[in-house]
């Protein structure tokens, strides 16, 4: 198998053994199984915990097979992660004072799954089931910088400024828009992963631009870590990070 | 200065919490501990008081501790699952007997023994509600009746009742040592033992039902000190008690005639503020009272409760198996764009306001061999809108107030396809505000309110904001009033389907 990743290929033959063993192998009769060392096997068994492919048993140290694995084959419901993400959207919108979106991809559309008005009582539309431009809004590139379709080949309609910005989102874990979406609207969004750590949404919040940043175009950081914050709480409910 | 802080207790169906809330409203800290469920017989269902008290207990000084050193804790309000009874003995603080919850349905045949009477019709008139089990007032006689000497016992003033604010309130005063033994004017409204205008237990009612009255605590306004909770580090002044609903209400500052509530959980609690004017009921809601500001009049309300509305989508997901998670009824209900003709009439056991109809049991309707699983979940969503409408209906006959708006809180208010419903098919705005712990929140307000930390309810009023807002459209709204008759229909085969 040429271009084959060991490690992957490991993975696999322990999944297959647990599989099989109905949850009756601890670490020991898994390494026997597959030939590997004991440390070895440890380590893959641990990262597949993390992820949630294999679960243990705490009082007998045995494998079984996790509960991530069985959602791999359906991506996470939007009215489930609307449902979870719920109380940490609008903790997120009465701290900030701003609007909160949560949005995910459906197909290769941005589109907003729950909306959290501004908390002042002024008149709102709610927004549930709109599309958003991916390009030129906080909640899109941070989807966009984490899909696959970014990491291919097909990223014409972006130039290469754009290519470096949404490096630059993957890398320091948040987006901005400053007024390219909307003149003076500015917004902030944060990736919320699922179990085995999947992009599977965008956190944001969206107001003046002068509110959320400074005069360079620096997000004002209480607003920045509240975003941030809250969707690693979103995250940690969906069961990213082992909580 | 430090921040001024009010710790509220919620004592729930399924658990006990403790929240700490701050002047502006926001929870800033929780600590939540469930307790068990017994169901020692078909229909029956009880609580261990004593496990309720060391969770309280246990939830409230955790909460403290999390607030430690951040702020002052100044007074504690509680709220309470309403009409579930307790009975214990004042010198040991031993109940006689399990908590009596407010699902227990044990004294159905009592019940239809009292209504049969032929002074039954006093009852309603004096108390604001008509005889049902729902109440507490025939699980307390139930008790007097079952357990060994206790009504000799009562009469002696050896025994104790209360519902769960009044346990909570006298062991947290001192219990056995001096607890202060009282109850707040919306839980003894719940009890059919209370003329709902004075306020007062009813020497006729008492004697309709056979209560002593030495069993029975002091009824005291919802907002004002009623006693130190002495068993609390520091000792707080409890300045505030409501019923759950009642507390939501408030939570939700409802405080003007016509302002109203919906608690959309396991059931949903619709609940209209109608002043201090008694209205008089015809048309299947109840009169209830909202809350008592000390020193003031006694503000009412109107009440519509339904008993199923999410855990008819538990029904979807466990009894059928139809979806993975609750959230998921709105996607597979979004699979098609109407019922398909498909009415689900979720009686399970019964069906509550405004039909008040207990033989009725459930049914689905309009079956054909179009109807698919993604009709059945609309139907099933749809249920609980068309109860809505039932209800704000008769509410609507009954005391003449417009809904300027309906505030919408619980689990399902992130439904947003029964949200957008329950609009359309009332015509009229549903708006969900940004703090959804109303219930505690309600709590945290009542007793702030008593002790200074909000200046009135105008204070408290601008602390609410709207998270979202569903408005009704005028071409949907029209073609569900077209389509009401058809629910109307399915609901009366439920109550036929159950009469023997």
């Amino acid at each position: 198998m040429p271009g084959s990743v060991q490690s992957i290929e490991r993975a696999a033959a322990i999944l297959q053994v647990v599989a099989a063993s109905g949850g009756r192998l601890g670490v020991t009769d898994i390494a026997e199984a597959v030939g590997l060392a004991k440390t070895t096997t440890h380590s893959l068994l641990r990262t597949l915990l993390l992820v949630g492919f294999v679960d243990q048993d705490r009082s007998t140290g045995r494998y079984a097979l996790g509960t991530g694995l069985l959602r791999l084959g359906s991506n996470l419901d939007v009215n489930e992660l609307r449902a979870r993400a719920s109380n940490w959207a609008d903790a997120l919108a009465a701290r900030s004072g701003h609007a909160v979106r949560l949005a995910t991809l459906v197909g290769e559309e941005v589109i907003v799954v729950h909306h959290v008005f501004r908390p002042d009582d002024s008149a709102q539309v709610l927004e549930v089931g709109v599309p958003l431009p991916r390009a030129t809004t906080a909640l899109g590139k941070v989807l966009f910088a984490h899909s696959h379709q970014h990491t291919g080949q097909r990223t014409t309609r972006s130039g290469a400024g754009a290519t470096a910005e949404l490096a630059e989102v993957r890398a320091r874990g948040w987006a901005t828009e400053r007024g390219e979406h909307e003149p003076g609207l500015g917004g902030i969004a944060a990736p919320v992963r699922g179990p085995g750590g999947l992009v599977v949404a965008s956190l944001g919040v969206s107001g003046p631009q002068s509110a959320l940043f400074d005069a360079r175009g620096v997000p004002r950081s209480p607003v920045l870590t509240m975003v941030t914050d809250a969707a690693h709480s979103v995250s940690r409910e969906l069961g990213h990070g082992g909580g | 200065m430090a921040d001024r802080y009010v710790l509220a207790v919620d004592q729930g169906t399924t658990s006990t919490r403790s929240l700490v809330f701050d002047r502006g409203g926001r929870m800033v800290a929780v600590r939540q501990r469930e307790h068990r469920q017994f169901f020692p017989r078909p229909g029956w269902v009880e609580h261990d008081p004593m496990e309720i008290w060391a969770n309280t207990q246990r939830t409230a000084a955790q909460v403290l501790n999390d607030v430690a050193g951040r702020g002052d804790v100044v007074a504690l309000g509680i709220a309470n699952q309403r009409e579930t009874t307790v009975v214990w003995d004042r010198a040991t603080g031993q109940p006689v007997l399990r908590a009596l919850v407010w699902q227990d349905t044990r004294t159905a045949d009592l019940v239809s023994e009292l209504a049969a009477r032929p002074d039954a019709d006093q009852v309603a008139e004096r108390c604001g509600m008509a005889i049902a089990g729902y109440f507490s007032g025939p699980r307390l006689r139930w008790i007097l009746d079952h357990v060994p000497r206790a009504r000799e016992r009562a009469e002696r003033g050896q025994l104790l009742f209360g519902t769960m604010e009044t346990w909570l309130i006298w062991n947290l005063t001192g219990g056995p040592d001096g607890g202060v033994h009282v109850t707040d004017v919306t839980n003894a409204s719940r009890t059919l033992l209370m003329d709902v205008r004075t306020c007062r237990w009813d020497p006729d009612l008492l004697a309709f039902f056979g209560i002593p009255a030495a069993m029975l605590p002091e009824i005291r306004p919802s907002i004002g000190v009623l006693g130190v909770a002495s068993a609390l580090s520091p000792a707080l002044p409890i300045a505030g008690a409501l019923g759950d609903q009642q507390a939501a209400l408030f939570g939700q500052a409802c405080f003007s005639p016509g302002e109203a509530k919906c608690t959309y959980g396991t059931g949903s609690f619709l609940l209209q503020n109608t002043g201090t004017e008694l209205v008089h009921t015809r048309s299947g809601s109840i009169s209830t009272v909202a809350y008592q500001l000390a020193g003031e009049p006694v503000r009412y309300a109107l009440e519509g409760s339904v008993a199923v509305a999410g855990a008819l989508v538990q029904w979807l997901r466990d009894g059928l198996g139809l979806i993975g998670t609750a959230p998921e009824v709105e996607t597979l209900a979004r699979t098609v764009s109407d019922n398909g003709g498909c009415y689900v009439v979720p009686a399970f056991s019964g069906l509550l306001a405004p039909h008040w109809r207990g033989e009725a049991r459930g049914l689905v309707a309009g079956l054909t061999s179009y109807v698919t699983k993604g009709h059945l979940a609309r139907a099933v969503l749809e249920a609980t809108g068309w109860q809505t409408r039932d209800v704000v209906r008769a509410m609507a006959a009954d005391s003449g107030l417009s809904l300027p708006a309906l505030r919408v809180d619980g689990g399902m208010t992130t439904n947003n396809l029964l949200m957008q419903f329950v609009a359309d098919a009332l015509d009229t705005p549903v708006v969900r505000p940004m703090v959804g712990e109303t219930v505690s929140l309600g709590a945290a307000y009542a007793a702030g309110l008593a002790v200074g930390v909000w200046s009135d309810v105008e204070a408290l009023r601008r602390n609410w904001h709207r998270a979202a807002q569903w408005s009704p459209s005028p071409a949907r709204a029209r073609a569900l009033t077209e389509e009401y008759p058809k629910w109307e229909r399915a609901v009366q085969l439920s109550i036929a389907w159950g009469v023997p």
